[in-house]
């Protein structure tokens, strides 16, 4: 009994915070047939908003899982005033507000900033520029690997690393044959959200990238644009079309979890 | 000198010292056993051997060569871990061939050494099974054949029957002693278990506190313990007429004899294969006296009948005594 009643409250909780504002985009974006939809999701400006989408994905996320993976690896494994300092400044980008971490970037890297002055009289653009969009979505989406991957190898602890030293592992071989293997699951996780996050950024990219029609214009913005210009239907598209992604990427992921449940 | 030379070894994590300046020989083919209490210092000496933990002084000989500032993965060890660490994303097989396929063996010889190895510790059945489908007793003999596949100089064991159940732990003991005589490979085992170190020992060391407290066979060191410390913890002890005794060395009668002295009984404790008395004297604390299960029903004791009680032992002197012997107790 208790059960049943607390898995209602789970399913309806899930229904009325996700899935009734989702089937409604969906609807919406759909209302009109597959055909308009599909037309403005194959617009110049919405391929290239696309675009500039994936390359941030495509840069932030590889990157941040590198480096997240090595704060991960250096806190636990090596730990010392210097890592745990490095963990607490990990976990900003969550408690700053997006649009605060747009303004912190557009500070030091914008025209009058102390590394932007410098960087634009050698003629680099950072900010009103893809630059400036890929650094504000590494920024915001910096935490979510190094938090996914450091509590699996506190768990996993140092046996095996060490099981594999004795064997004769030297620290490289035992990266990739031991320590990467038994946080693939963790690290998978750290993935799927950075990209996720990446996908939906909206607040720091706002203020960074200028928000210049067709130039510096990623799926986000261009779908507050339509939807502040009455172009419903195409915002809505849009907004599926990111959802979708979301779900190739969870989907993905439920297969690596499978991988590794199988044993 | 071959086998494994420690010299002066010390630790400290910290502000705890860990080991104090120790030194042994582990005499080459020999199964050696590190014996004493949890914290006594032996992992991390078994650690230090293999290159996981650095001394702070002192060094580690393996054959003649120091290896005192040689990375584990140098040193030729096979080490297992008490929880087998076993490589959990790994097969059975992977897990065995982990170490020759770092050093790029061919497949074929790979897969012949492994199949070797399986059998010798039983486990041809279990090639293709992960270490989550293996019990205790299982991880433990893939643990081992891991280790051996590299052909280490020393195999060092910490603690590897601590986490199984006292059957299986038992039928292990007999199996791994049985395997050094096959293998022949110079061992050291880490315990905690004083039975478990005088079966499987041919040299066995005590610590205490992060100091050799003996080092000898087994027989020498039960017959002669260096103090009283080592008396009392490899095997049952109890305070009689001030001096520590083994209460199967105390003999109990209902009348008196010479060298006797009356007692009252406390308690009558049935453990089925033996059964334990425990008596009180007037101006001594309580003792207990270990019978055997065919001698109960002759004396026939009910709580508070008076005893006499002798002792036995062929030293019935406190064993607290000068260090006469080679104790190797470093101060």
């Amino acid at each position: 009994m208790s059960r049943i009643s607390l898995r209602a409250l789970a399913i309806g909780y899930v229904a009325v915070l996700v899935a009734a504002p989702a089937g409604a985009i969906l609807w919406r974006a759909l209302s009109s047939g597959l055909g308009p939809a599909w037309a403005a999701l194959t617009s110049p400006l919405a391929l290239h908003a696309l675009g500039l989408t994936l390359l941030a994905v495509a840069i932030a996320v590889p990157v941040n899982a590198a480096f997240g993976l090595v704060i991960a690896i250096l806190i636990s494994r090596h730990p010392s005033w210097l890592t745990r300092a490095l963990g607490a400044v990990v976990d900003l980008p969550l408690a700053f507000s997006p649009v605060v971490v747009g303004l912190v970037i557009l500070l030091a890297y914008g025209q009058s900033g102390l590394v932007g002055s410098w960087l634009v009289q050698h003629g680099i653009q950072l900010v009103f520029a893809w630059p400036g969009i890929v650094i504000a979505c590494a920024f915001v989406s910096l935490p979510y690997v190094a938090r996914e991957v450091l509590p699996v190898l506190e768990e996993v602890g140092v046996d095996q690393e060490e099981a594999a030293a004795t064997l004769g592992a030297s620290g490289w071989s035992i990266f990739w044959r031991v320590t990467l293997p038994s946080v693939r699951v963790g690290l998978a996780y750290g993935v799927s959200l950075t990209t996720a996050r990446v996908l939906g950024e909206i607040g720091a990219v706002t203020v960074v990238s200028g928000d210049i029609v067709g130039h510096t214009q990623p799926m986000t913005l261009l779908i507050q644009d339509q939807y502040q210009n009455f172009q419903h239907v195409a915002a809505y598209a849009g907004a599926v079309l990111l959802a979708l992604l979301c779900l190739v990427v969870f989907a993905g992921l439920s297969l690596v979890r499978r991988g590794a449940h199988a044993r | 000198m071959s086998g494994v030379v420690v010299e002066g070894i010390s630790k400290r994590f910290g502000s705890r010292g860990v080991l104090d300046r120790v030194s042994l020989e582990v005499p080459k083919g020999k199964l050696f056993v590190l014996l004493g209490p949890s914290g006594g210092g032996k992992s991390t000496l078994l650690r230090v051997i293999a290159g996981l933990e650095r001394p702070d002084a002192g060094s580690i000989r393996i054959d003649g060569i120091d290896v005192t500032q040689v990375p584990a993965r140098s040193r030729d060890i096979g080490f297992c871990f008490q929880h087998y660490a076993p490589f959990r994303h790994l097969s059975v097989f992977e897990n065995v061939a982990f170490g020759l396929r770092l050093r790029r063996l061919p497949s074929e010889k790979i897969k012949r050494q492994v199949g070797e190895l399986l059998d010798l510790v039983r486990l041809d059945g279990e090639a293709g099974s992960f270490p989550s489908q293996l019990s205790g007793g299982q991880l433990q003999r893939m643990a081992l054949a891991r280790a051996l596949a590299v052909r280490p100089r020393v195999l060092l064991l910490d603690e590897p029957f601590g986490a199984l159940d006292a059957t299986v732990r038992k039928e292990l003991r007999a199996w791994l002693r049985n395997l050094h005589e096959r293998v022949g490979i110079t061992t050291i085992l880490v315990t905690h278990d004083q039975d478990e170190a005088l079966e499987v020992a041919d040299r066995l060391a005590v610590m205490d506190q992060g100091r050799l407290a003996q080092e000898g066979t087994p027989a020498e060191i039960y017959d002669h313990p260096a103090n009283e410390f080592v008396f009392r913890f490899l095997g049952p002890a109890t305070r009689f007429r001030g001096a520590w005794v083994r209460p199967h060395d105390l003999e109990l009668r209902l009348q008196a004899g010479p060298g006797s002295v009356e007692a009252a009984v406390v308690r009558v404790i049935d453990l089925g294969f033996e059964i334990r008395v425990e008596l009180s004297r007037a101006d001594e604390p309580s003792f207990w006296v270990q019978l055997a299960r065919s001698a109960l029903p002759g004396l026939g004791l009910r709580e508070g009948q008076v005893v006499w009680v002798s002792s036995m032992a062929a030293t019935p002197e406190p064993v607290t005594r000068p260090q006469d012997r080679r104790a190797a107790v470093v101060s």
